[in-house]
């Protein structure tokens, strides 16, 4: 069964008169428990791509169906119901809130779906990321690798459906990229979340069971492992 | 959509302002001094209405004053009183016979025990007691005394008469210190009245008859069937409650004129406020994206940061509500000179709630101008921060609370000035203030980017291109400080205009010595007297008292029976007419409407000629038929032309001018004008004239530019001093928004020093910067203050605008090198650290 599916996708943006098409009728299904990655060059059409998938934002033409929904006809607010309900995110710049310890980082999206074991809950993921004894500690007294870690633990945090990775690596050293990368891939086997990874990393992507080529916005190859 | 979960809201509003609170302080202090003003001056007034309630009695020292300007003889409640005292009141002057020395003063001559309530406070204590033994003895107000050098034991001359100063008055009911500037009181027994000379034909008296009734007794009820009979005699009737009403009337005008003045530095303050969550905001947007992108609706995210806001709001409010508290028990010190009764301070709740309710309406409405911002943040942001689209042109919501602010402002102003139309003006003036500070300040940035040349030394091509970094807040900055500087600086530069015009009257072909109420039978030896002294008549002005007994053959009692449109004003009826006669105008004057006609022979129509002005105010036309009472004679009268008049001039000016030969026999007194050239020249004839014939009055231009000076100096004390209100809030949002752009400033001069420039060179960067700001807030402050002062110089006073260029020079230094000062402290410590330092600080 599909949790996403994407028909004939296009976003267009327009500066003055001219036209930008970023993507260009891309068209692929992604089915449940399946890990992929999105690679390509800069450019490319990969970031934007991920975020139509999430729903963070709306094309111009054709459909995203995400665990069900289809997010063309949605509003903003309905999308981040969405969101919250199935999708779990992972970004290269960690995105903690900085006014937020580890935990209460961790616990957002459990409050936003009212769970009353928040604070449990939050502690057993910052546990499971190595980071239980760090819980009161605010973003910025945090490397990035334990930021990274933190953001892992919040990604997972609501039980997502879909899991979205963009470069979880990116800003991180070899030893630490390779540390959260395989912690991304434990806890996504254990917790068996669909995973969407975009990078320019093909040793990263090759370890995925599916890579999507893009390039100028067109979907050059979709390739099962 | 689902109801907002406002406890897990309440919840992350606290968590983040963990984070901001001291970030957030800051914008609150914005407005703290704001309501402090507000709430001082409005516990004060609260306070300041329940004492005069409280001391209504002692104001008027009475239960009942009638007054009239002719002796009230016996009245038929005179039965009904448990007490009564009478007075006489004119104005007169008063001689020092041991230097000579005469003043103007408010002659007040007592029989009976008033005060009925309160006391005549003298010093010492046993002067009043004194007083009312009996004999040549008179009570003076401090201010004489410091003008003749004299003191308690030493002797006056009031007419003919000497009396010892048994007395220095402190406290008179009903009196403030202002009015002792104009005239001070000096009471004497009434038996010595007549003694005096004082009072004869046509002289301007007052008569006044004070009672007190039997406790209980029901004064407005007991006057009601006079009433009408006192309307008919042009009896005035004060009652406790009349002068409850008069005083607290005239305090809650003076209060609500300061709570605007107060709620100027308010809006300041909101300005403040605006900027600095607008900064806020700004460094928010990261964490918007990712509250949006975890699936945190838009509407909550508002009310997440809306929350704080709140919190600070209400913060701001109690901490502004608290230092108001505080702040009326200095107001007493600022406002002695206006105040008619003792005022016993205490917490006024009600302005205590009014402070808190404004402070948290005033920071939520301010600050969701900025605020609104977030509800556009896309999360798409989390991977492309430049997709955080903020344009806030077509969001219908802002536009929402732009008329909400505007509706706050009329409101507020409304509120106070009770009227709608003042608080229109108001409104309008405060945007065109803030509208074209805000608009000097975009030029100005615009300028700066545009025609900023790349030949300028990089010092300060960088300081000026620091001006228009993002969050600099320079617009902002140039509307709070240079609205403050523009407030401060109208009120001193009109001030000084003002002073200035009554200065420059002192010229060589104007009169500058003012003699008055000389009787007929005295003006030949006046005359002769002055030119004995050398000097010039430049001005004899026949004056005849009188009032209106008809218009268009309408008399009082019809006039009030009449309906509301076409009916005149009753205090027209009322007025106490002071009118000369010739056939020709004087220099003051120009014809505008109509002629002016002679009248040759008796049977002749007379044809009277009005002021313009007052004709107009007073829905006066050509040829309407007025019947004048000259002293108990009607005269039947025909408005046969309308003249302007300068009143600013020193010279005598008329409402009314009839013909030579109607008024040749009516009970008249004199006015003759001249002018001397030195202050010693003025006083030798001044003791002559006082010395020879006692009850002429003598005014001299010193007199009046002293005066002038002195109320001036009162008046403008206390606005100064609420103006301080609105330096005080510029200089918070100045610090507020230079320790906001801190870490922006100092990530620029790490990144300088990094580059290998020195101390020196970034220490001048950032003073040039502040010399840029200052001088553009101070001097756009200026410029719209001289606009200003040139409006209300042309339009309001009509006097010559002249520019306080020097003034205006030493604000801007002032202001310019507060702001250098404070932009040097904030960042002294960023300067002399090693880059490494602060990076790791970081």
């Amino acid at each position: 069964m599909n949790i996403l599916s994407i028909k004939n996708l296009t976003k267009t943006y327009s500066s003055g008169s001219r036209k930008l098409t970023v993507l260009d009728d891309v068209t692929f299904d992604i089915s449940e428990g399946e890990i992929i990655s999105i690679v390509g060059p800069s450019g490319s059409g990969k970031t934007t791509l991920l975020g139509l998938c999430a729903g963070l934002d709306s094309g111009s033409t054709g459909s995203v169906t995400l665990a069900g929904k289809d997010l063309q006809n949605l509003s903003e607010d309905q999308r981040a119901a969405i969101r919250n309900q199935s999708v779990g995110f992972i970004f290269q710049n960690f995105q903690l809130l900085p006014t937020l310890t580890a935990l209460e980082n961790v616990m957002v999206p459990l409050e936003l779906k009212k769970r009353k074991d928040a604070r449990a809950k939050a502690q057993e993921l910052l546990n499971k990321v190595g980071l239980g004894d760090r819980a009161t500690h605010y973003p910025t007294q945090l490397s990035g690798g334990e930021q990274q870690r933190v953001s892992i633990a919040r990604a997972f945090a609501n039980e997502p459906k879909i899991l979205f990775a963009d470069e979880p690596t990116g800003n991180l050293d070899t030893e630490t990229g390779e540390m959260i990368e395989k912690l991304i891939f434990d806890l996504n086997k254990e917790e068996g979340t669909t995973l969407v990874l975009v990078t320019h990393d093909l040793d990263l992507a090759a370890k995925t069971q599916r890579i999507i080529h893009i390039k100028g916005g067109k979907i050059q190859e979709d390739a099962h492992a | 959509m689902l109801m907002p979960d406002f406890s897990w809201i309440i919840k992350m509003a606290f968590r983040d302002f963990r984070k901001n609170i001291s970030r957030l302080l800051l914008f609150v202090s914005s407005i703290v001094v704001g309501i402090a003003a507000l709430v001082a001056i409005s516990s004060f007034g609260e306070n300041l209405t329940a004492d005069i309630d409280s001391q209504a009695k002692e104001l008027l020292g009475a239960d009942l004053v009638l007054e009239n300007n002719q002796p009230l003889g016996d009245q038929p409640l005179d039965s009904l009183a448990s007490k009564q005292a009478a007075e006489v009141n004119f104005a007169s002057m008063v001689a020092y016979p041991e230097t000579g020395a005469s003043r103007l003063t408010q002659v007040r001559a007592l029989a009976g025990e008033f005060p009925f309530y309160g006391s005549l406070e003298t010093v010492p204590v046993e002067g009043d007691a004194s007083f009312r033994q009996g004999g040549k003895k008179a009570l003076v107000e401090g201010a004489l005394l410091a003008q003749f050098d004299a003191q308690v034991g030493d002797y006056i001359k009031v007419g003919e008469v000497e009396f010892e100063v048994v007395g220095e008055l402190q406290q008179v009911p009903g009196q403030t210190g202002i009015t002792a500037t104009v005239a001070p009181t000096v009471y004497i027994p009434m038996e010595y009245l007549e003694e005096t000379g004082l009072v004869q034909y046509g002289s301007r008296v007052n008569y006044s008859q004070y009672y007190l009734f039997d406790e209980g007794t029901d004064v407005e009820l007991l006057i009601e069937p006079f009433k009408d009979q006192w309307e008919i005699d042009r009896v005035d009737a004060d009652t406790v409650e009349d002068k409850k009403r008069q005083t607290g009337r005239s305090f809650a005008n003076l209060s609500n004129f300061l709570s605007l003045v107060a709620f100027i530095a308010l809006l300041l303050g909101c300005v403040g406020v605006a900027s600095a969550v607008n900064v806020f905001v700004k460094e928010k947007l990261a964490s918007v994206a990712v509250l949006r992108c975890l699936g945190v609706s838009s509407r909550d995210v508002l009310l997440i940061y809306l929350t704080e806001i709140k919190i600070m709001g209400l913060a701001g409010a109690i901490l502004g509500a608290f230092f108001g508290t505080i702040l009326q028990y200095i107001l007493p010190l600022v406002f002695e000179d206006f105040l008619p009764v003792e005022v016993n301070l205490g917490v006024s709740w009600i302005s205590v709630g009014f402070g808190l309710v404004t402070g948290l309406l005033v920071s939520v409405l301010f600050a969701l101008l900025p605020l609104l911002k977030v509800r556009n943040v896309s999360p798409m942001a989390t991977l492309r921060p430049e997709t955080a689209d903020t344009s806030l042109l077509k969001d219908p919501l802002r536009w929402a609370v732009i008329v909400g602010i505007l509706l706050f402002i009329w409101g507020f102003s409304f509120y106070l000035l009770d009227s709608w139309q003042l608080a229109l003006g108001f409104t309008g003036f405060v945007v065109f203030a803030f509208g074209t500070l805000w608009l000097v300040g975009l030029l100005i940035m615009w300028a700066v980017r545009r025609f900023l040349p790349v030949s300028l030394r990089y010092t300060l091509r960088q300081s000026l291109a620091n001006l228009y970094r993002p969050n600099n807040q320079t617009i902002s900055l140039i509307a709070t400080i240079g609205l403050g500087t523009a407030m401060i600086s109208t009120l001193f530069f009109l001030q000084n205009l003002l002073l200035d015009e009554v200065r420059f009257a002192d010229k060589d072909d104007q009169p500058n010595l003012l003699m008055f109420d000389i009787q007929t039978a005295q003006l030949e030896d006046v005359k002769q007297r002055v030119v004995d002294k050398g000097l010039p008549i430049m001005q004899e002005v026949p004056i005849v008292t009188m009032q209106i007994n008809e218009i268009n053959g309408v008399d009082k009692q019809e006039n009030s029976e009449l309906p509301d449109e076409e009916r005149m004003g009753r205090w027209l009826y009322n007025r106490e007419f002071r009118v000369t006669y010739r056939d020709s105008l004087i220099d003051t004057e120009t014809l505008v409407e109509g002629e002016l006609r002679k009248f040759d022979n008796p049977g002749d129509s007379i044809f009277v000629s009005f002021s313009r002005d007052f004709a107009e105010g007073q829905d006066i036309n050509l040829g309407d038929e007025i019947e004048f009472n000259v002293q108990g004679r009607p005269l039947k009268t025909y408005v046969g032309s309308f003249r302007n008049v300068d009143f600013g001039q020193v010279s005598t000016n008329f409402i009314v001018l009839f013909p030579d030969g109607v008024l040749d026999a009516a009970p008249k007194f004199h006015v003759l004008i001249t002018k001397t050239q030195t202050d010693q020249e003025s006083a030798e004839v001044q003791a002559e004239i006082v010395r020879a014939f006692p009850n002429i009055s003598i005014i001299n231009l010193g007199t009046i530019v002293k005066t002038l000076e002195e109320i001036l100096d009162k008046i403008s004390f206390v606005i100064q001093f609420m103006a301080l209100f609105s330096i005080a809030t510029g200089i918070l949002v100045l610090i507020s928004s230079l320790i906001i752009s801190k870490y922006q400033r100092m990530r620029e001069s790490i990144l300088l020093r990094t580059l290998g420039a020195s101390s020196a060179t970034v220490g001048k960067i950032n003073t040039l910067e502040y010399f840029f700001l200052g001088s553009l807030a101070s001097l756009s402050g200026i410029v719209l203050s001289f606009a200003a002062t040139w409006l209300l110089c042309e339009f309001v006073f009509e006097i010559q605008f002249r520019g306080a260029w020097l003034e205006g020079l030493v604000l801007y230094a002032g202001i310019t090198g507060i702001t250098i000062l404070l932009g040097w402290l904030n960042g002294r410590k960023i300067i002399n650290q090693p880059p490494m330092d602060i990076l790791r600080g970081n």
